[in-house]
Order: C-alpha cells, then structure tokens, then sequence
C-alpha cells in the first residue's frame, strides 16, 4: 500500500434528492451500527415483554380463566406484549437524538448542507427497523404462548410492527426536537408510554369500556395497532366464537368496525404527521 | 470545482456585522476580508465575540445587522452553498465515540455528498495527514484528546473546504499536543488550496496565522500581521543585572530619559531599537551591568498596548501589569 501523494480534490455536488437519499441512508446505518454494538440493550429492552407475558400473564391466568373461555391468558396477551417490545427501543433510538445534542454529534449533523428532513427521515427509518429487530426476538416466542408458528401470520405480524416502530421513533424524535435533556426526555416517555398502553388493549379487551374510556382509547394510536395485531394473530388460534367476541371486539368507529388495513393506515399517517412535525422543528433550530 | 467564485475575490468578506441577544451586543459592527489561502486569526478573550462571530460564518447563527460572503456565498441567502464549501471543528468536541474513526468520516462524507470514487483515496489522504490512518478501525472512545482532534480536523477537511473554520482548536488540550496539532494545521497549509480562519485566545498560537485580528468586546481593535503589531508596540524590552539596581535606575532616568523599574529581579525598562541600545548602555552607564537580556514585544504586549489588560487580566487570571508599556495604555 502506498501513501496517496497527489492532493484527491473533493467537489461536493449542488443539493438534490439523491444527495438527501444518501442521507437518509447513512443516519439509518449508524442506526443499525449503533444498536448492533449495544446488545447489553437489547437484553434489557427483552426483560419487560417477557415480564408482562409470563409473569403476569401466568400470575393471572388464573384468576381470569373462567372469564376467557379456557384461553390462556398469556395467548391473549401476547399481541399486546408485541407490540409494547417495540415501544422500548423505539423510544430509545429517538432519545438518542437528545445525547447526540449533548455529546454535540447532532452539530456535526444539522450544519451538513443536506435537508433536515432526510435527516429525520433516516432516524426514525432506523429506529423503525431497530424495534422491530427487537420485537422479532419477543415473536419468537410465540410456541411459549400456544401459538405455532406460520409464515403467514408472522409477516404481516413484522409488518405491522415495523409501522407501529416508525410511529413510535417518530413521536420520540418529535418530543427529542423539544426536550434538551435526556432526564427530562425520560421522564416524558415514562409519562407517555404507560397510559398509551394501558390505554390501547394491549392489557384487557376493549368491550365494555365505560363511555369516556373509551373514547380515549379511540384517540390513542396504539390501540389500532394492537388490534391490527391481534385480529392477525387470533385468526389463527383456535376459539369459541363467544370468546372471539368478546376478547378480539375490534374498533368501532360508530357501529363500524374498522378493517385492518385502515388501521395501519391510521397509524402510518400518525407517524407521518408526527415527522413532518419532527422536520419542521429542526428546520428552525440552528 | 469552478473556483470562479473566488477569481479575485476574498474568501471570507465581513462588512458591518453585528450581532445581539437581547439587550447584549455581542458583535457591534466588524468589517474585515480574508484573502483566498490566508490563515487569518481572530484573537482576544472569552466572550470577546469571536465564536459568535464564526458562528455566523458559518450559517449557524443569523446575523443581526450587516452582511457576509464566505467563498463567494452569501451566509444568510445562500446557507447551504456556504455549508458545502466550508469545513468546521468546533470547539467542543462532535464526534460519536461509538463509530470507528474510519465510520466518522463516512458518515460526513455520506451527508456531503462526496462522491463515491474519490472518497477512498481522499479518506485515506486526509487520515494519513493527521497521522491516522493506522487507527481508523478503533472506535474514537479509546482515542486520546488530541487524536480525536486531529480526526476532527481530519473530518472537517475531508470534502475539500475552500475555507476551514477552526475554533479554538486546541482548546483544553495539553502543550505538546498543542503543539503537534500545529505541526498538522502548517502541513495541511501546504499540502492543501485553503483558506484557515480561526479563532484563539493563546496568544504564542497567533503567531502561526498571517494576519491577526485582536478582539474585544465585541469589536476589532487591531487586524495586521504579527511582525506589523508587534512593531506598532514599538518598543523592545530590556532586562539588565547590575550590582546597585537603584542606581542603575537613577543612572537611566538621568542619562537616557527611560523610566525603568525592577521586575522579575531585574531593571527593567522599554527602548525602541534595543539591540543598537544595548552597546551605548555599556559605553555610558556608570553602574557594572553583570548580564543583559534584550526581547521583542510578544503578541501579549500588543494586546496590553491596545486594551489596557492582558489577556489573562481579562480572563480573570493574575498577572501584574508591565510598567514599561504603562504609557501607551489608552
């Protein structure tokens, strides 16, 4: 190998939407190296799904068997708990915007002369498939909750988290564009992340709700993606069409069930919206 | 790259910038041109202005008042020509820690567009000139203070700048390193078609730029070479051993008119041309000199003979102030 002797002149190009591709694609990458090198992350993002499935799950399974026409809880709770493992490191993939801008790697970020947008495109992009890498590894336990595998259910499965993930990053990166610090960013999440869930099926079926309950639960994103996801699952297990009823109840929007697909519509454009937002507050920002 | 922006244009041109927060004026009114391939300084102490100035050349913060092109573009209109023509390493440290050195540099690369079949070698050229190049697969964690520097600067030059801005680049950083970091800015001066513009507050690193502009308060007091602000001092200073110092002192307020005073052990006293005084002294002065000691005003006596203070003064540090420049304080 020898040493280049003639100075390599650089002409960076004039901007266009294949130099904001590049962008798109670098900040994903770090993304994907980033996660990859902090697998100690991984395994603690791993410890709350698996806490809510089989130890939960298991704990009240009993208490609620005569209430579910003999299904185990822990296969009821299983979507729910998919969902919730991608909400972790989605949350966390954002969050790391706010080290970024205290460890200043963000400046080195926003004075690039590429669109802020590609840049927030790129994050939550990544922070998408990030979550979703983690949430294969809770999917992976389905055979533990009395639920064979098959790939049909499982892709549309894999996709649909993907969409949720994109939402999730997408509302952390947006609430990153505001919150300086990573201990208020946090907190914020903490705030956020349990009613969202409580609030969204993942833990009890939404039949039945008190009226303004409800009506919280139908403003809240996650709830069309936990149904979407266990619509998917539950058309393979095997149950009574009186359980079905009641624990798979779907969403109504006045007396109309909303098909799945609208469902993950709702959620992608939540998340698009909440990126668009996201850009524009770092379009300002210096 | 066209360059004809540049054609006998300067690289960087201030005119009336100013710049406030709130009731603070932080920069009030500066005019100045950088010629293409000049290092140019901007010296003074912290919260003189400097950063604030820089920022603003570099479209990270608007000016308030006044205008400014950087390579041929307009910092305000045309912010991201000026971002693609410019390099940057900040004064705090904007690295990820987490990626390789060579990883750092691709992703700057990939967010400038550098095309993709001279980005090998250029990466390669611009790690071997910070002397890197062996350390780009350790992750920039394990790299010492200064070597994270370098990659920094290394970075900031890799999609070829026409103006690279340097704030304070070696900030918090121990004297040897400081001094190598040098060592790589002289070669890069060379090696590279660029215009440097930096900031500093160590006044022995002002004597690397071409030109030097000492600020204060938010305004240019003096913009000149080192030599031509050393020289508007005027006066060199000389330290004389003799064996009766207080005669030695009535002796030249007597003979020579000079007011000189006991500093540092010794009589002390400022004289223009003291190399040629220095045989008269032995020739006229009564008193038995044992050692003499002549020097030429370092960039500090200028900035104590433009400002009051020295730097250090400034910055709240202890430093008793230099009798002999005491009558040219304004």
């Amino acid at each position: 190998m020898s040493a280049v002797t003639v100075p390599v002149r650089v002409a960076v190009p004039e901007r266009s939407w294949r130099h904001d591709l590049r962008a798109v694609k670098v900040v994903l990458q770090r993304e994907l190296i980033r996660f990859w090198q902090d697998r100690m992350r991984i395994v603690v993002a791993l410890v709350q799904p698996v806490l809510f499935l089989f130890v939960l799950g298991s704990g009240l399974t009993a208490l609620t068997r005569a209430g579910s026409g003999g299904l185990d809880l822990r296969t009821f709770l299983f979507p729910g708990v998919l969902a919730m493992s991608v909400m972790m490191p989605a949350m966390f993939s954002a969050g790391s915007i706010v080290f970024d801008r205290e460890y200043g790697f963000l400046r080195e970020m926003l004075v690039a002369p590429v669109s802020r947008t590609a840049l927030v495109v790129g994050k939550c992009l990544g922070g998408a498939i990030v979550a979703t890498g983690q949430g294969l590894l809770v999917l992976a336990l389905a055979p533990a909750v009395g639920i064979s595998y098959s790939v049909g259910w499982m892709f549309s499965v894999v996709g649909l988290m993907l969409v949720l993930s994109f939402t999730l990053t997408a509302l952390g990166v947006m609430a990153a564009g505001r919150i300086k610090s990573f201990q208020g960013f946090m907190a914020l999440v903490n705030m956020i992340m349990m009613p969202m869930l409580f609030l969204s099926g993942a833990m009890f079926p939404l039949s039945g709700l008190p009226g303004w309950l409800s009506a919280l639960t139908h403003i809240n994103p996650l709830t069309y993606a936990v149904d979407a996801v266990r619509r998917t699952v539950f058309d393979h297990v095997a149950i009574s069409e009186v359980s079905r009823a009641v624990l798979v109840p779907g969403v109504h929007w006045g007396g109309w069930q909303v098909p799945v697909l609208v469902e993950v519509a709702v959620v992608a454009i939540v998340g698009v919206i909440m990126l668009a937002v996201a850009a524009g507050e770092f379009r300002k920002s210096d | 790259m066209s360059g004809r922006e540049t054609n006998g244009r300067s690289a960087v041109e201030v005119r009336g910038l100013v710049k406030r927060y709130g009731e603070i004026e932080a920069v009030r009114g500066i005019d100045l041109d950088v010629a293409p391939g000049e290092t140019f300084g901007f010296l003074g102490p912290n919260g003189a202005g400097k950063s604030t100035t820089i920022n603003m050349l570099c479209t990270l913060a608007q000016p308030t008042a006044g205008s400014a092109t950087v390579a041929g573009y307009e910092v305000v209109r045309q912010r991201d020509d000026v971002r693609r023509n410019i390099g940057l390493v900040f004064q705090d440290p904007t690295l990820d820690l987490y990626l390789t050195a060579e990883q750092n540099l691709r992703f700057h690369a990939e967010l400038y567009g550098v095309p993709r079949a001279v980005l090998g070698d250029r990466l390669r050229q611009v790690l071997d000139m910070v002397g890197l190049w062996d350390r780009k697969d350790s992750r920039v964690q394990t790299f010492s203070g200064g070597m994270r520097r370098r990659l920094e600067i290394a970075r900031g030059l890799l999609h070829s700048p026409r103006v690279l801005f340097l704030d304070e680049p070696t900030v918090g950083l121990d004297p040897q390193t400081r001094k190598s970091i040098w060592g790589y800015i002289g070669q890069l001066r060379r090696s590279e078609d660029i215009t440097i513009f930096m900031t500093t507050h160590y006044m022995d690193e002002a004597e690397y730029c071409d030109r030097i502009a000492i600020m204060d308060h938010g305004k240019i007091i003096a913009l000149d070479t080192p030599a031509a602000l050393k020289a508007s001092v005027g006066k060199d200073r000389v330290q004389i051993q003799t064996d009766d110092n207080l005669a030695a002192i009535t002796a030249l307020r007597e003979r020579f008119g000079l007011d000189a005073a006991i500093h540092e052990g010794a009589v002390t006293f400022a004289v223009a041309e003291g190399e040629q005084f220095v045989p008269r002294l032995f020739a006229e002065l009564a008193v038995p000199i044992r050692s003499v000691s002549v020097a030429r005003p370092s960039l500090d006596d200028v900035f104590m003979s433009y400002t009051g203070s020295t730097i250090r003064d400034r910055e709240g540090g202890q430093r008793p102030m230099m009798p002999w420049l005491a009558g040219r304080m304004r």
